[in-house]
């Protein structure tokens, strides 16, 4: 795919970062309003889709590092979400510790954190999954695309059989 | 802490943990990601056994996630249950089991027969992730999330089928196994939606408990049925199964044959413990039975023809389906007459689960050692290949037991399971009984043959350098051997322990709702 | 009867996704019945949730009315969406590797199994 026009470029640079800004206030409002981790990671995921389009795609698959988003948000996600599960087993799998009835007092550490408990940080930590498995998709569907442009297939590529 | 009682959420909290760590191993290199592999595999292998041994002891087990305690399935005041519930009972502590045995010898199967190939800890990754929906699918209780357990199982099999993504056949077999599945799946979502609508529950035991016979109720059985049918790989809708079977990477043949009875024990669980006597009119009972024919009588037809080892036996697999279908077909037609339940009908259950236990086995085997000539060899085609016993002398042998076994030679498990099915459909009519002979004489034969071809007979030249394989696929085989094995040897022990339970468990609608909607602690 | 529309909406778009399924040759096609099929079920979903004049089933916007709209029929169709997409993502892969091979995504061309 090759870059679109500088106007294109220029508005990309400036409105991509708001998508980021977009989809984290709706990964981390997710327990109280509409929206969560899924749909606020999938419009952090977008940021990628979005450079894609105005750069292209040769340039921006030499910017990113799939590493990253395979085991900085991806795996980090997913752990944390099991982990948050896990702490719970004291009564039983997913037990929401650390929630409160509704208009409790909560006193010390408590009260920085909100009534709904691991509901919070369960949808962030759903949130950082999805934009890591969102832009990997992303990322992987459009080296495929790639691969056809080519004359033939890279190198690691043969010998995946036998 | 008791774990006992957080054995059903474990079950399935391993393997999905071993899912989301396998990429995080595999940057440790081969060693540690084959160790985490292997210990994830063995473990939840372990905890089934001991779930399952719990169940026996205890009677039905349940977890309810996100409670205040695991056991209280309806917290104060609730009149029906609103978490999510896992609900094991003996059926499905007993089909746990022997998915989690199927899951933990292609796991060492795989060690060695993948480890040529690049990608593995993708493999790791979704092998357990196809594990922990199989399992999921077995013990859950909830309607919904046995769609969300199907689907999980749904995405890891196309990725899996497809693993080879370089052969051509390969991922068109992975594209027709997911179209069909997905509309599978999606007619079960339809089926829960209407459940939902009728009673605002999703609970299998609670909508078992408010069940009665309407428009919506009876739409959503035609659409579990069906779906379910499909999933299993009824003769109808079976063309995606040789396909599918044939083509993935043969650790996941191992385990895919254990997620076709996962969809065949949401069959059971829909028609016996949600519907029950409630079920009213033959027609499903009969529609379920005629499934069962077609696909014994017509798998077993095109399975005789076939060339390719791996695809004659995915044939094979319909046509076994059928023998189970028939046996819970049978139990489900009498369900609501005592006096032939005693007489027959709850033979034709156990009949029908034993086949499923054994079925899995020895089909597991069947393709482990299909996978291991191929790994040898590198031919799939039976006319390339002949004289294999000399150099594979293990795998012919265990090869031998398990061909005995699936065409129902007298002393093997697959005798067994298959004499109780026979007794039983003769009860109801003698038609379905010859059907299930002539198939089995049908299996016999085309068995006979593969042996002869591949293992007997004059040596081929071009295979002088073949030698057995590797140990780790040898010990993958050996599990499966040592369980048919242990299960021909004490046919009365397995049929009273391990069937009989199961059985009793499918048929007792009651207990099933009431160890849910009976109250709290 | 107007409180049924959704559901005709949700039978009709049903049927031409299984027809779109079973009939279209062009497997992109296909995989665009597939999402139809989808969308339509997680429409009867959500149709089956909806009450006369209910508000949003969140704490915080919930309002002063007495009647809600089912939460449990949206988390469902959320789950589901979840699902379609990554079931969308491997059907388009699949896809691209099956025109790598064959060079067609014609279904009628795609015919390496069968007997």
């Amino acid at each position: 795919m090759r870059p679109l026009s500088v106007v294109v470029r220029t508005g990309c640079d400036f409105f991509a970062w708001f998508m980021i800004v977009f989809g984290v206030n709706i990964v981390i409002h997710g327990y109280m309003t509409p929206g969560g981790g899924f749909q606020g990671g999938a419009i952090i995921a977008t940021f990628l889709a979005f450079l894609l389009v105005a750069y292209g795609g040769k340039k921006v698959l030499s910017w990113v590092n799939e590493k990253i988003y395979e085991f900085l948000f991806e795996e980090l996600g997913l752990i944390c979400f099991f982990v948050l599960a896990l702490l719970g087993i004291g009564n039983s799998f997913f037990y929401n510790f650390l929630a409160s009835p509704l208009g409790a007092e909560r006193t010390g550490i408590m009260s920085l954190i909100s009534p709904a408990g691991t509901t919070v940080f369960m949808s962030i930590a759903v949130g950082i999954e999805v934009t890591g498995a969102l832009s990997l998709v992303i990322i992987a569907m459009f080296r495929g695309i790639r691969q056809f442009a080519g004359p033939s297939l890279p190198e690691e590529e043969i010998g995946h059989d036998r | 802490m008791n774990w006992n009682e957080h054995l059903p959420a474990l079950l399935l909290a391993l393997p999905l943990l071993g899912a989301f760590l396998a990429p995080l191993c595999s940057l440790g290199g081969k060693t540690v990601r084959n160790a985490m592999f292997m210990a994830i595999s063995f473990l939840t292998l372990l905890v089934a056994f001991f779930l399952w041994r719990t169940v026996l002891a205890e009677g039905i087990q349940y977890y309810v996630m996100g409670g205040e305690g695991s056991r209280l399935s309806l917290p104060s005041g609730m009149a029906v249950p609103v978490r999510i519930i896992l609900e094991v009972d003996a059926l499905s502590a007993f089909m746990a089991l022997c998915g989690a045995i199927a899951s933990f010898a292609g796991a060492l199967f795989s060690l060695n027969y993948m480890s040529r190939f690049t990608g593995l800890s993708r493999f790791a990754s979704l092998y357990l992730l196809l594990t922990a929906g199989m399992l999921g699918m077995m013990i859950t209780g909830d309607i919904f999330n046995f769609f969300v357990f199907i689907e999980v199982s749904s995405i890891a099999s196309f990725g899996l089928i497809a693993f080879w993504r370089d052969r051509p056949a390969a991922v068109e077999a992975s594209f027709k196994y997911a179209l069909i599945s997905q509309v599978g799946s999606m007619f079960i979502l339809v089926a829960a939606g209407c459940l939902y609508g009728r009673y605002n529950m999703l609970n299998m035991a609670a909508i078992g408990s408010a069940l009665q016979m309407g428009t919506m109720e009876k739409l959503a059985l035609v659409f579990l049925v069906g779906s379910l049918a499909m999933k299993c790989g009824a003769f109808p809708m079976h063309m995606w199964l040789p396909d599918g079977y044939a083509e993935a990477p043969t650790g996941v043949t191992c385990l895919l044959v254990a997620v076709s009875q996962a969809s065949l024990y949401g069959l059971a669980r829909v028609c016996f413990s949600v519907y029950g006597i409630a079920i009213g009119s033959a027609f499903i009972p009969w529609m379920i039975i005629v499934f069962g024919l077609a696909s014994m009588f017509f798998g077993v037809a095109m399975a005789v023809v076939q060339h390719d080892m791996k695809r004659l036996i995915g044939y094979h697999s319909v046509s076994q389906v059928g023998y189970m279908l028939l046996g819970l077909g049978v139990g489900l037609l009498v369900l609501g007459d005592p006096r032939a339940m005693a007489e027959f009908g709850m033979t034709a259950v156990t009949g029908g689960l034993f086949h499923a236990f054994n079925y899995t086995m020895y089909k597991a085997l069947l393709f482990l050692a299909a996978g291991a000539v191929y790994y040898a060899t590198g031919k799939r085609d039976l006319n390339d290949m002949g004289g294999l016993a000399r150099k594979m002398p293990y795998t012919a042998v265990m090869f031998l037991i398990a061909s005995a076994a699936i065409s129902g030679l007298p002393p093997f498990n697959g005798f067994v399971s298959k004499l109780l099915i026979y007794e039983s459909s003769f009860a109801v009519h003698p038609f379905l009984a010859v059907v299930a002979l002539v198939t089995s004489v049908l299996t016999l034969a085309s068995f006979v043959k593969v042996f002869q071809t591949a293992f007997l007979g004059p040596e081929k030249g071009v295979l002088a350098g073949v030698r057995e394989v590797p140990p780790a696929m040898l010990a993958g085989m050996a599990v499966l051997t040592v369980v048919v094995l242990g299960l021909t040897l004490f046919p009365s022990w397995s049929l009273s322990n391990v069937a009989e339970p199961a059985a009793r468990a499918l048929v007792d609608q009651s207990g099933y709702i009431g160890a849910i909607m009976g109250g709290g602690m | 009867m107007i409180g049924n529309a959704p559901f005709f909406v949700v039978g009709v778009l049903f049927m031409m996704a299984l027809v779109g399924i079973f009939m279209s040759r062009n497997l992109i096609k296909i995989a665009i019945a597939v999402t139809i099929l989808g969308s339509s079920v997680n429409l009867f979903l959500v149709s089956l949730g909806y009450r006369a004049g209910g508000s949003v089933p969140i704490h915080f916007l919930a309002g002063e009315g007495e009647v809600m709209v089912l939460p449990t029929p949206q988390a469902m169709t959320l789950t589901a969406i979840v699902i379609a997409l990554a079931v969308t993502a491997l059907l388009l892969s699949l896809i691209m590797h099956v025109w790598r091979h064959y060079g067609t995504i014609d279904v009628d061309e795609v015919r390496r199994l069968r007997g």
